[in-house]
């Protein structure tokens, strides 16, 4: 039977059993798109939404205008963040199925991301990240034990206890809150950048949301009142190709590239090869300049895969076809970044050796210590009348008889728990009196 | 003192706040050059700049997920929100961001967002302009709820939502911007210049949230009400020649618990009344808090008046409306019972 329906559904490229296929990716060269200068109009450089910035070759060799010249030291430094991303996800993911953390979030395979992004900012740009962003957490220096006091509810955490895990913050990292809703954070950091243009700062502010999270409201709003007041923000998609089980057609991604929202709103967007650090690190710098200097957003779609699961509650075989991103034509970026690295003669397989073992017993010490303040099942526990806290400055009446009844409640189940035990007791050792 | 009506005692509000404080900025549809579609914002724009005083583009959730920017980066935003019937667009960011944020980082951030709009009917504004959705917001934790039914009232109040480190919603009736309605359209309107709340301070005063105003102290009942119903209220208890003590709650989350519970405990009698719809309503908390702490002391079953459970109806607002003979049905409710 021919179906002849005008509704077009998109097609998922590869499900489970068939042979993964990435044909329908817009490839560029390393090397072959050209570089606008940062205060080149958003209306000259519409191509930049549709190429693929690229610098580093098949053969781990950086080429081209977007080449960004770093001292090797820097681009050890960014080896080692995407490292200690990989490997404190990797842990904490054990620590999920070892029962210790309620839920975790892996960035596998997309960390240059967040690690090359927050590298070309400056530490007072503000950050609005969303929940596949811990790299920035790494980059910018946050200690893994406030980290993993997060991730465990425990007496640490800088939430008190009332935010699902890898929803973290900092104020002295300029990182803002993780929402669990998708998208809120994208207007907020442009209201956070117009504050910024309307009090006179030379920061910027800069969020991230997945392709996925693209069709809320919140993108669009953000990018017109971006356009609008031309604040100085930079707006990433990270388009890892999958929003749980949903492919990244289904967000409108197949009929024009994620970066292409950003001219039809008067605003550059640029596509960039996500998992290359010297493209993600160069291209982030450009829009920085372009935002510092006045030349307005820009909206930067990276091309990148979730390797993992969506979460630790996903189960991805059920929805795409196994090992596929072994497939994925953009490769590993902590694999180039090395490969790249060991072609300056600035690296070894050693070395990386000797790095990974440092790092894997950085996080086994700060597990260790964290842990100790307390994990969902054991430890030290917050007091549960925190609850109460901050859902105001200043807790009002109702909620302190709340807290009051809550805490009588329980003492009166204390009592009645160790008369409970006293009896039976007293029931077992008749002898006893 | 000066003579002002709702709105120009709310565009005072505005003006004391922008002169005293850098941080505040104004936002909103057509607030800046052409001063809002009810006037509250006229002349800020052209005194305060461009800078302070924004027009934004149509779309209410970016109005509001900006706003948290701002107040995150250090401004103390005042957003209006045109018509609260257009609020909707804005929901998730006012009740999963603007009213979460302080509790889930722990107090680390918070932004200081006022939400000004004007709610409520009597201008025949049909089912989009004449909506009174506070209780939605009442159930949001973590968010302030205000309503001020005259302009000393909304200026005092307005300065304290705008200095306030917690997000405040704050709900204008609209039909009473420019005098005291009683719920009686036939009538000539009542300007505020012969009302004694209808003088103002023109300069910084405050009216503190969680304190409930007695606007007449009476024996026989307890009317427990807020915004546009306050007059109507007024005007049911006189039109019975009925010693009612008549509650203006003015905030709704604080709420001023204390002061209409002890009225209950004294008269006996409540009656409950709002513009908003019935069913889930705010009044139905008011009832549930006098049901709790005055129990023993009531004389007869507390009455309710509200809108009807529908959408407001363009063509028979009058019939919806919760007017004085509705209001008067509910007080010889509550009296009967002996």
């Amino acid at each position: 039977m021919v179906t002849t329906s005008r509704l077009h559904v998109p097609r998922t490229p590869a499900r489970p059993g068939e042979m993964p296929d990435f044909s329908y990716l817009q490839l560029s060269p390393a090397g072959a798109v050209a570089r606008p200068e940062a205060s080149a109009p958003a209306r000259d450089i519409g191509a930049l939404s549709l190429e693929l910035v690229r610098v580093l070759d098949d053969d781990h060799v950086a080429k081209g205008p977007w080449h960004p010249h770093l001292d090797p030291e820097e681009l050890q430094v960014g080896l080692r963040h995407m490292l200690l991303t990989r490997l404190y996800d990797e842990r904490m993911q054990r620590t999920q199925r070892a029962g210790k953390v309620s839920f975790y979030i892996r960035s596998l395979g997309e960390e240059a991301v967040s690690v090359a992004q927050c590298m070309a900012l400056r530490p007072g740009d503000m950050l609005f990240p969303s929940y596949r962003n811990q790299g920035v957490h790494i980059a910018r220096g946050m200690p893994l034990v406030d980290l993993m006091c997060q991730l465990l509810s425990n007496t640490r955490d800088m939430c008190k206890g009332r935010q699902l895990p890898v929803m973290y913050h900092s104020v002295a990292g300029n990182i803002f809150s993780i929402s669990g809703n998708l998208a809120t954070q994208f207007p907020q950091a442009v209201g956070w950048a117009m504050a910024a243009a309307i009090k006179g700062q030379d920061h910027l502010a800069a969020s991230w949301i997945g392709e996925g999270s693209s069709a809320e409201a919140d993108f669009h709003h953000a990018l017109l009142f971006a356009s609008v007041y031309q604040a100085p923000v930079i707006l990433n998609v990270v388009n890892n190709q999958w929003a749980i089980s949903t492919f990244q057609g289904y967000a409108g991604g197949e009929q024009r590239s994620f970066a292409a929202r950003g001219p039809g709103y008067g605003i550059a967007g640029i596509r960039v090869d996500g998992n290359d650090f010297l493209a993600v690190y160069a291209v982030t710098r450009w829009a920085a300049e372009r935002a510092r200097t006045g030349a307005g957003p820009t909206l930067i779609e990276l091309v990148t895969y979730r390797v993992g699961a969506h979460s630790t509650s996903d189960d991805p075989t059920r929805y795409r076809a196994k090992d596929d991103h072994r497939h994925w034509p953009l490769g590993d970026p902590i694999e180039r970044l090395k490969r790249h690295l060991i072609a300056l003669g600035e690296w070894s397989d050693e070395r990386h050796r000797l790095l990974t073992e440092e790092l894997e017993a950085e996080i086994a010490a700060s597990w260790k210590e964290a842990v100790a303040y307390g994990t969902l099942n054991e430890g030290p526990r917050l007091d549960s009348g925190l609850m109460f806290e901050d859902v105001f400055k200043e807790m009002p009446p109702h909620l302190e008889r709340q807290r009051a009844a809550m805490r009588q409640a329980a003492a009166s189940a204390a009592t009645a728990a160790r008369a409970a035990a006293a009896s039976a007791a007293g029931a077992s050792n008749p002898a006893k009196d | 003192m000066a003579q002002m009506t709702m709105v120009q005692a709310l565009n005072s509000a505005m003006d004391v706040m922008l002169g005293r404080d850098p941080a505040v900025i104004l936002m909103g549809e057509d607030i800046g050059y052409f001063g809002g579609v009810f006037r509250a914002t006229e002349g800020l724009q052209r005194k305060y700049g461009e800078h302070r005083v924004l027009d934004t583009p149509i779309a209410e959730g970016a109005i509001v997920g900006t706003a948290i920017g701002m107040g995150v980066n250090g401004l103390r935003p005042v957003a209006e929100i045109q018509f609260a019937d257009y609020i909707y667009p804005g929901f998730d960011q006012i009740a999963s961001e603007l009213a979460r944020l302080r509790y889930r980082t722990a107090g680390d951030f918070f932004a200081p967002v006022t939400i000004r709009t004007p709610c409520g009917g009597g201008i025949r504004g049909g089912q989009t302009h004449s909506q009174s959705p506070e209780g939605i917001f009442t159930h949001v934790c973590g968010i302030k709820v205000v309503m001020p039914s005259n302009p000393f009232d909304a200026k005092g109040l307005l300065i304290t939502a705008i200095e306030d480190d917690d997000p405040v919603i704050f709900f204008e009736p609209k039909r009473l911007y420019n005098g005291p309605f009683d719920g009686d359209p036939g009538k000539a309107a009542i300007p505020w210049s012969t009302h004694p709340k209808g003088e103002v301070p023109e300069g910084h005063y405050t009216v503190p949230f969680g304190k409930a105003d007695i606007v007449r102290a009476g024996e026989a009942l307890t009317i427990v009400t807020y915004g546009t119903m306050v007059f109507v209220a007024m005007r049911a208890a006189a039109s019975l020649g009925v010693d009612a003590e008549i509650i203006d709650l003015r905030s709704l989350v604080p709420l001023d618990v204390d002061t209409v519970c002890a009225s209950v405990k004294k008269t006996g009698r409540c009656v409950v009344a709002h513009e908003a719809t019935r069913f889930s309503g705010f009044g139905a908390e008011i009832l549930s808090i006098v049901q709790e702490e005055c129990f023993w002391d009531l004389e007869a079953p507390i009455q309710r008046v509200a809108g009807w459970d529908t959408p407001y109806p363009h063509a028979f607002e009058w019939e919806y409306f919760p007017g004085p003979e509705r209001v008067a049905t509910a007080i010889r409710a509550v009296l009967e019972r002996t």
